[in-house]
């Protein structure tokens, strides 16, 4: 059942735990009970909500950072991971393999403000080589989820 | 102008769906519990190729019998999934659908007065296609108390020396019962001592919750007097690409082609070419698209347990088939005022056959939110009932 729920609440955080229980086949008491130990293991890290920002004229700017660095001695990448990741900025960072070590999502309120996260503290870190950054333009597609709303049911209502 | 008609053809009643279907078409709003098709989309990966079919203009006629890429995967898939062994050139035939695969079968089978007997409740196409093949529908009533599935003994009894086939459509539409392999080697030793043959539509083989399906054609001496009939609508929600076929013995499947290529010509050339890569890739869609299904039906099943209507638990298709006798009304009483009362369409049982009467078809075809409002207008819909 562990899979299975986790697959569930994978693409829907907010499904009610009575309905779980009802379409796994245990009560409702079995699905809190799993969900906590999942949570305290760690497995179930949040929840989070999926927003189209654009849609209600909130200016958001998303980029994407490519960041070479020096790994360091003992630690490899994880210690400067670590530097990187800690700002709040940084929505997501990533060890990449291929071209470049780390890639940081960032999510700012304006251009501006990316700008100077990228010169002022990530180029300066002192194991960063290199930094290319890239902006989202359109967001087409985010977590498994087509941001354009889709068709309602075509299905002919009996057959 | 009086426009003289076929007799056998007027005499035929229409689809209890569709009467149904012109009721809730009228309505706005309605929140349907009745179709017979997946939610799902057909899997991109499959559109993709269809759309590359039409790219590189793959839009002529095909063989009358099919692609014959299609028949070589058709037969490794059912071997692969199902342990069959069928011949891809001689025994394999891609029809438009199972339905047409029903009809041939019939019309290659049947002599006037022949006798087909069909297991009711089932599928409505059944019985109008014997009686245009000119043959004579023998219904069998099954029963809740044997969760639907055909019982040797009520085989044995409805068998004449005029018994030409034996109709066999498990997992079922409308029930969600299934045969299971114990169940299926009695049937076939009835079949075998009477001689007679089994068209076996398969369409819903994929869905099963309770193990995996097991074909007729599987049991020892059955593939020689069984045509099997299967298709991608339900497995790779694929309704509307029209495309299903049909194995059997290469002297029945001869003549089931001549009637298909007099009549249809050949499948659709597009959709044939995208259930190529249906069933090359599929496999990992019909998984993700069956646990949905499973955790639906299991939701419906706690629903009415918490509800108190009575419903045998069906491990096949994607329907559920609850009994509603208790409320004192005809299946077909309970589903207007349903419908009229909370504007929620399910189908009467008796669309399905006579014995379909005192239960409703509740199709779980539905995202899991359309499930849950709709088992909510049910519940009080019932405590009004009992008001």
């Amino acid at each position: 059942m562990r899979e299975e729920l986790l697959r569930l609440i994978e693409n829907n955080s907010r499904i009610d735990t009575k309905e779980l229980a009802k379409m796994l086949n245990v009560t409702e008491v079995d699905i809190l009970n799993e969900l906590s130990k999942l949570e305290s293991e760690n497995v179930i890290c949040g929840y989070f909500t999926l927003i189209d920002w654009e849609k209600i004229s909130v200016e958001k700017v998303t980029a994407l950072i490519e960041v070479r660095v020096t790994p360091q001695r003992g630690q490899g990448f994880d210690k400067i991971a670590e530097r990187i990741y800690n700002y709040p900025e940084v929505k997501s960072a990533y060890l990449i393999s291929g071209g470049y070590d780390i890639l940081v999502i960032l999510e700012e309120k304006s251009l501006k403000e990316i700008a100077s996260f990228v010169s002022d503290k990530l180029s300066t870190l002192e194991s960063v080589l290199s930094t290319a950054t890239h902006f989202i333009l359109k967001k087409y597609k985010d977590m498994g989820t087509i941001l354009e709303k889709q068709h309602d049911d075509d299905r002919e209502v009996i057959s | 102008m009086t426009y003289n008609l076929s007799e056998k053809v007027l005499n035929i009643k229409p689809s209890g769906i569709r009467k149904f279907f012109d009721l809730v078409a009228e309505r706005k709003g309605v929140i349907s519990l009745g179709v017979g098709e997946p939610d799902f989309n057909t899997p991109w990966h499959i559109r993709d190729e269809g759309i590359y079919a039409f790219e590189k203009g793959r839009t002529f006629y095909t063989s009358n019998s099919g692609l014959k890429e299609l028949r070589i995967e058709i037969c490794n898939y059912l071997h692969r999934k199902f342990h069959l062994t069928y011949e891809a050139l001689t025994e394999t035939l891609v029809t438009v659908g199972g339905s047409e695969a029903i009809d041939l079968a019939f019309r290659a089978l049947i002599n006037e007065g022949d006798e087909v007997i069909i297991p009711e409740p089932c599928y409505v196409s059944y019985k109008p296609c014997a009686i245009l093949a000119n043959a004579k529908p023998v219904v069998i009533d099954l029963k809740a108390e044997n969760d639907f599935r055909l019982k040797a003994s009520e085989l044995r009894n409805a068998i004449t020396d005029k018994t030409k086939i034996l109709v066999l459509a498990f997992p079922n539409n409308p029930t969600g019962a299934i045969m299971e392999r114990k169940d299926l080697e009695e049937i076939a030793k009835v079949v075998i001592e009477k001689n007679i043959y089994v068209v076996s539509d398969e369409i819903y083989a994929e869905l099963t919750y309770k193990g995996k399906h097991t074909s007729i054609a599987e049991i020892n001496g059955m593939k020689d007097r069984t045509i099997l009939i299967n298709g991608f609508s339900k497995a790779y929600a694929m309704t509307g690409w029209r495309l299903g076929y049909a194995c059997g013995p290469k002297e029945i499947i001869q003549q089931m082609t001549k009637i298909h290529q007099f009549a249809i010509m050949c499948a659709p050339t597009v959709s044939q070419y995208a259930a190529v890569e249906a069933l090359k890739n599929g496999d990992s869609d019909i998984e993700m698209m069956k646990e949905a299904y499973n955790q639906r039906r299991r939701f419906l099943l706690n629903s009415f347990k918490e509800m108190d209507i009575p419903c045998f638990e069906p491990y096949g298709a994607f329907y559920v088939f609850p009994c509603i006798k208790k409320y004192g009304m005809t299946s077909e009483e309970f589903a207007m005022k349903f419908l009229e009362e909370e504007n929620v369409a399910v189908v009467p049982g008796t669309a399905f056959g006579d014995s379909g009467e005192g239960f409703l078809r509740i199709s779980y075809a539905y995202s899991i939110d359309n499930l849950k409002v709709a088992m909510e207008k049910l519940k009080s819909f019932i405590a009004k009932l009992k008001q």
